[in-house]
């Protein structure tokens, strides 16, 4: 450990808000990055459920009107 | 088809339509004409930035007319004859830009000396500017025409047209505004002019290529 | 017969065998990412000394450089990617320039903010038209432009063909655009102003720059195989494999 203490550490020498900015803004990026995907895939899955009900419908409803 | 007779077709449609050339010429005169109004009046503020200035004004005339650059032969058909043709596309493509050259690249470099005049530009830079502006149309010519053969089948292509070109003309605004920077301090602006040059010819040789390429994916999409 | 012979290479490069290839292993690759991240930060922010230059505003180095590094690398492997898809028609290589691209501009970005919030207590104002900072913005640029031309068209593969082709344009331009802005940057700025001091750099230093390289590597394998794997679904959502995958069967 390279600073005294806590507060040293957060400070870095009235460095801080720079730094603490800079390595802030990156783990938001990445952040976004690594979710997005994630966001992506949950809308398929949802539109592809809902297909998936749709057609069931219609299967049902065909099987209702043979019998 | 044989090149001499697109060339002339080429040039008998801009005759027709002499709006292309003069609109360009229009934008270059009221685009820097504005920037007095806008930054200073006084010499000691113009001088130094007029070299820079008529030549980004320079770059975006060029850069307003091509989106037209191959918009009406794509929407009437006759892109697609073109392209089936036995003379390469590259070829045509290279009379193509040659011509738009010709008549909107040449005009804004011989207006440029004018515009130098009305912006105090030291005096020892004309004819460099005159040179590097003329070298460098060629270049941003060919460069923007491999952005507008790929937006050539979208209908509002002009914005987007700007924006994916607009980066790849850095080397050349560099370049083209500090040629005429070196003679306007005196200093020898040949070698500077030579890689103008060197990154013209290379554009032209170059760009056909992917001009055509992008001009066939086009064609294909539909 | 040239076609036959491809098949194989094709197969191997579908989005459904991508797709159950990775499965397995993409988190494994997660781990390693952000183990190697969180030790290097962690030793780039606590442990390594202070620079004694710059003081702690140095430490912005870590996520600097690697970041611009594979911000580069990124386009070049968006425009490679871009022209294997042009080149054997594969969909799954315009799947990965298009990942590429996202994230490639997503780290250009980080590489811009990194690079002006150092700028501040290091030169005393966030921007410098420093042939870095100049280039990096460039190729933030062409990054845009390869996004906003992916989107424009209605038919999706009409957008990979034509953002693979500029893709391959600016690649063609980029050491140009390099060369040309660092001589530019040597004619109007003066010396005095230097970035780092990078061949001094000290091992307690170089050290944690050197993993958390390794980690941004890791992150962005990591990442693209991540788009990769929704787009691949996205594309291919109309198929059986996919829609399975989907329903979680």
């Amino acid at each position: 450990m390279y600073f005294d203490s806590w507060e040293a550490f957060v400070s870095m020498g009235g460095h801080g808000p720079f730094v603490w900015a800079a390595y802030g803004v990156t783990l938001l990026t990445m952040l976004f990055l690594i979710l997005q995907p994630s966001r992506q895939l949950k809308a398929l899955r949802k539109s592809a459920a809902n297909e998936a009900r749709i057609q069931q419908r219609r299967k049902d409803q065909r099987n209702a009107s043979r019998t | 088809m044989r090149l001499s007779m697109l060339a002339k077709r080429d040039f008998t449609l801009y005759w027709r339509n002499k709006s292309d050339v003069s609109n360009a010429l229009i934008f270059f005169v009221v685009a820097v004409s504005f920037f007095p109004l806008g930054v200073s009046p006084e010499a000691s503020v113009l001088g130094p930035i007029s070299i820079g200035l008529i030549w980004i004004v320079a770059l975006l005339s060029v850069q307003l007319g091509l989106d037209s650059l191959f918009r009406d032969d794509y929407e009437d058909g006759s892109l697609e004859q073109l392209a089936l043709s036995e003379t390469p596309l590259a070829l045509i493509v290279l009379v193509r830009l040659l011509v738009y050259w010709c008549c909107v690249g040449l005009p804004l470099s011989l207006f440029s000396p004018l515009l130098g005049l009305m912006l105090s530009m030291p005096a020892e830079a004309y004819s460099t500017l005159i040179l590097s502006i003329t070298l460098g149309t060629l270049y941003l010519t060919a460069v923007g025409a491999v952005g507008a053969a790929l937006t050539v089948s979208l209908k509002r292509g002009g914005m987007l047209l700007s924006l994916i070109v607009m980066p790849l003309y850095t080397p050349i605004l560099i370049f083209g505004s500090s040629s005429v920077s070196f003679a306007a301090d005196g200093l020898d602006a040949d070698g500077l002019l030579l890689v103008v040059f060197g990154l013209t010819v290379l554009s032209v040789s170059l760009a056909p290529l992917a001009i055509s390429a992008s001009l066939r994916m086009s064609l294909e999409n539909g | 017969m040239a076609k036959s012979r491809w098949e194989w290479f094709h197969q191997l490069a579908s989005p459904k065998s991508f797709y159950e290839k990775t499965t397995r292993w993409v988190p494994w690759l997660g781990f390693l990412a952000a183990g190697l991240l969180v030790v290097g930060a962690v030793w780039g922010l606590a442990i390594a000394p202070e620079d004694a230059k710059q003081g702690n505003s140095y430490r912005i180095i870590f996520i600097h450089v690697p970041a611009a590094f594979l911000a580069l690398a990124g386009y070049y492997m968006m425009a490679i990617a871009g022209a294997i898809g042009l080149i054997w028609k594969m969909k799954l290589s315009f799947i990965a320039m298009r990942s590429a691209a996202v994230i490639g501009a997503a780290l250009t970005f980080v590489s811009l903010f990194t690079g002006a919030v150092w700028g501040k207590p290091t030169w005393g104002t966030y921007w410098v038209w420093d042939a870095r900072i100049t280039s990096m913005l460039i190729l933030f640029f062409l990054y845009l432009g390869v996004l906003a031309l992916a989107d424009a068209f209605e038919r999706k593969e009409s957008g990979n063909k034509a953002s693979a082709l500029l893709a391959l344009v600016g690649t063609v331009n980029i050491p140009i655009i390099y060369k040309s802005v660092d001589w530019w940057n040597s004619l109007h700025q003066p010396a005095t102003i230097k970035f780092t001091s990078a061949p001094s750099m000290d091992m307690s230093m170089f050290v944690p720059l050197m993993i958390m390289i390794a980690g941004f590597y890791a992150f962005y394998a990591y990442v693209l195989i991540k788009h990769m794997r929704a787009q691949s679904l996205q594309t291919e959502r109309n198929k059986q494999w996919a829609k399975d995958t989907l329903l979680g069967e």
